[in-house]
């Protein structure tokens, strides 16, 4: 790695001491020793093991569920279904006021994806509570379920979650999130060229080493512990509050290290079940994901679709921005309405444009729910934007990377969500990029500075 | 049939911290009787190195060795109340929270030491070696050591200090938009090479050299592991990862490692990193939060050099070797008509 400091020497103090040290993470030791400790290597005396029925259907009402055959198999100690909830329907965001709440957490009337929970089953062995899990009969209606984006939003689709009413969240603004910035239609007519074009991506996994998990252990003195791979330990612990209507006080999360994030580990998925078990069976609870699991039921970064329409001159300027995007949310908002929301307070890009337009919806479908993942919201986004820039520098026969420099926002510029641009570095970056992948351009262009703009 | 070569550019900005603000986080300093000092927090390091950065920015604040820190987080019953380690937040927002406690707790040192030396507290410095010293006389000088001791067993005081940090909550205006999203931004600019095999559609990524600009490296080489790692992933979301290979179509999701498609490391580029430092207005010593903003110009940047080596575009991500080839035979069979 190469630290340039030519860049912006004069707004930084380069006198520190401690800060700029390159010292050795804290936990490296231990990693690559095979001492460090992570929330599975404890082992407690009774410790029951939790496996999820789930559901085979993508969309189902169900009429009844029979636990009887289950409850007899050898080594099961408890079987949970949604009446064992005390708060059973929630939704993680309602922390900050962003609700409706619209996820169970054990399914009560009706399932609206493949591998949604329905039943809990705990036993002295993991393999005996798969085998149990087995005999649970749940009997389906099966229903059409909506698969795709264009399904969702078309006029007479079924709808995927009773408790938003339609297939898409409603913001404050209306069906999407929209950002309004100067007159797109008057850019457009004045652009020497419109280019509209539509980007797609799929479902991607976190891929975590460690799947999401948590050994709950109820403590002589009436609170439970919670060993857990969280990102984020109060969010745990006031979701489980709230879906376990058990004082705070109650719960006591301990987090450490976590063998691998990304995002995957902000659902509060595996934690309110686990307590519960404890709670019901008075001993200590293990819930972790299976490999299958991880991929298939935990939250993936969302698939989105993305429709780009700009107006751009012939001198390289763009001058109009239309942006529609659609995050496919699976079928419970978790993390997705801030997503979308993201979205839309990150589009044109890191560019200043004069007219700008943007749409971004959140939408329903019968799909595994899709949440938070590095940079959700954004990289989907950036793959649109940046290959949408390279068409349009290639359509008017213009060098990329010199396209980049002319459009570039700059201090002061203002953004279409109407904030003014302070600190930008994107031509700075540009200038080092253009050096160092020897990608020469314009001398006009190696003069530029994000602080100001030429007279 | 031949193997062709390309390269693409993608320039991206990445704000810093959860979006339109609103996410606190406290922190607590308090020191030990022999003058260590204890962080306490809730936040979790994830393994980009969370506790080492937040020893570094308290030692700085408090004007003592990094050794003397030790970071206790990740337990609800000691530490205070923290968001989560998302959104590019954790050395933004949890720094902040740090700086601000470490302050607390230096006035007081500094307080006690002046106490011991019959000085005012205004006039004293700290060496960064563990010792507090009279500016311009560092012959009157007394050690952290015993500043705790006298604190703790003789004038009864505590070094400690609170911290917290919230950027306040912006909500957006529902007809135009108009919000704060963000008070800093990290930039990055990445240059892929690229090398497409057109009778298969198979895309080797043979360099990637990324300018990241990310306020301040506060510590160089954990910058770097994270903006490398950051790197492969984008190349692995470009052309590998999905766990729906024909979505919207539910079938061939896979389930383990074997079917779940990742970069091996004979798959991995030549990475290159050059990081430039603009000091954020509100980050602590000025850094701002690039985690999540390095693993996203990789993916463009190799979709555009794919289209400079073989001429078409696959707007749908991964770009698979079928995808590449079903492209080419598109484009073949429109020139031939």
């Amino acid at each position: 790695m190469k630290l340039s400091k030519k860049y912006f020497a004069d707004e930084r103090d380069d006198d520190l001491v401690e800060i700029g040290q390159p010292r050795p993470r804290s936990d490296i030791r231990g990693h690559v020793t095979g001492r460090t400790a992570y929330f599975a290597d404890r082992t407690f005396p009774g410790l029951l093991h939790l496996k999820m029925v789930r559901s085979p259907h993508h969309h189902a009402r169900i009429r009844s569920i029979d636990t009887s055959e289950a409850e007899k198999h050898p080594g099961v100690a408890r079987v949970i279904t949604a009446k064992d909830v005390p708060q059973n329907l929630y939704t993680i965001l309602i922390l900050i006021q962003v609700g409706p709440e619209d996820e169970h957490v054990l399914a009560e009337d009706k399932v609206r994806w493949k591998g949604e929970a329905v039943v809990a089953v705990l036993a002295e062995t993991a393999r005996a509570a798969e085998e149990a899990a087995a005999k649970v009969k749940v009997d389906y209606e099966v229903l059409d379920p909506v698969l795709s984006i264009e399904d969702a939003l078309k006029p007479d689709a079924p709808i995927v979650n009773e408790h938003h009413g339609r297939n898409y969240y409603l913001y404050d603004s209306g069906e999407c999130r929209k950002v309004l910035f100067g007159d797109v239609e008057e850019g457009f007519a004045q652009a020497d060229h419109i280019l509209e074009e539509t980007y797609r991506s799929s479902p991607i996994e976190h891929a975590p080493l460690e799947t999401s998990g948590c050994i709950v252990a109820p403590e002589a003195n009436g609170r439970f512990t919670c060993y857990t791979n969280t990102q984020a330990m109060f969010f745990t612990l006031d979701n489980a509050s709230i879906i376990l209507q058990m004082p705070g006080h109650k719960l006591h999360m301990v987090g450490g290290t976590v063998g691998g994030g990304f995002g995957g580990k902000v659902d509060v998925t595996v934690e309110p079940i686990a307590i519960l078990a404890a709670k019901l069976t008075g001993r200590p609870v293990s819930f972790i994901y299976s490999r299958e699991e991880e991929m298939q039921v935990s939250s993936p970064r969302a698939a989105e679709k993305i429709v780009i329409k700009d107006g751009v001159m012939k001198d390289g300027r763009i001058v109009a921005r239309q942006v529609t995007a659609y995050v496919d949310a699976g079928a419970y908002s978790r993390h997705s309405p801030y997503g979308a929301q993201k979205a839309a307070a990150h589009f044109p890009g890191p560019y200043t444009i004069p007219n700008v337009a943007i749409d971004s919806y959140c939408v329903y479908t019968n799909r595994t729910p899709s949440s938070a993942m590095r940079g959700f919201g954004v990289t989907i986004g950036d793959f649109a934007l940046e290959v949408q820039t390279d068409k349009l520098a290639r359509l008017i026969g213009m060098d990329p990377l010199e396209f980049r420099f002319i459009n570039a926002y700059r201090d002061g510029d203002m953004k279409a969500h109407r904030q003014p641009t302070e600190g930008a570095a994107l031509i700075e970056c540009m200038q080092e990029a253009s050096v160092i992948a020897d990608w020469p351009v314009d001398e006009r262009f190696m003069k530029m500075s994000s602080r100001g703009r030429e007279d | 049939m031949a193997l062709r070569r390309g390269r693409g550019v993608a320039a991206v900005n990445y704000p810093t911290g959860m979006n339109l603000g609103g996410d606190p986080t406290q922190a607590l300093v308090h020191s030990t009787p022999t003058g260590s000092f204890m962080v306490t927090l809730s936040s979790v390091d994830l393994g980009q190195g969370l506790r080492t950065v937040i020893a570094q920015i308290c030692a700085e604040t408090m004007g003592v060795p990094t050794e003397s820190v030790t970071i206790d987080t990740a337990d609800t019953d000691t530490g205070p109340h923290c968001m989560g380690t998302f959104a590019s937040r954790g050395t933004h927002r949890v720094g902040n929270a740090v700086v601000q406690a470490a302050r607390e707790a230096r006035q007081v040192m500094l307080e006690v030491a002046a106490e011991e030396l019959e000085v005012d507290p205004a006039d004293l410095e700290t060496d960064g070696q563990g010792n507090i010293r009279v500016k311009g006389a560092s012959n009157l000088n007394i050690s952290i050591f015993d500043t705790a001791l006298a604190a703790h067993f003789k004038q009864g005081r505590s070094i400690s200090g609170r911290g917290m940090f919230l950027v306040p909550r912006s909500y957006p205006e529902t007809e135009t938009g108009a919000m704060k999203p963000s008070t800093c931004y990290a930039h990055a600019c990445t240059v892929a090479e690229v090398e497409v095999d057109d009778e298969t559609g198979e895309v080797s990524v043979l360099s990637v050299k990324n300018v990241f600009e990310i306020g301040r490296a506060l510590n160089p080489k954990m910058v770097e592991q994270q903006l490398i790692g950051g790197s492969w992933m984008g190349i692995s979301h470009a052309l590998y990862e999905t766990t729906e290979p024909y979505y919207p179509n539910r079938t061939q999701g896979p389930r383990d490692y074997n079917a779940y498609l990742m970069p091996g490391p004979g798959d991995l580029a030549e990475t290159e990193i050059a990081v430039l430092e603009r000091p954020s207005g509100d980050g602590p010593f000025g850094a701002k939060g690039p985690g999540e903003m390095c693993a996203n110009p990789q993916i463009p940047a190799v979709a555009n050099a794919i289209f400079d080596a073989v001429g078409v575009r696959v707007d749908t991500l991964p770009i698979t070797p079928e995808r590449v080839l079903r492209a080419l035979k598109e484009m073949e069979a429109a020139g031939a008509g």
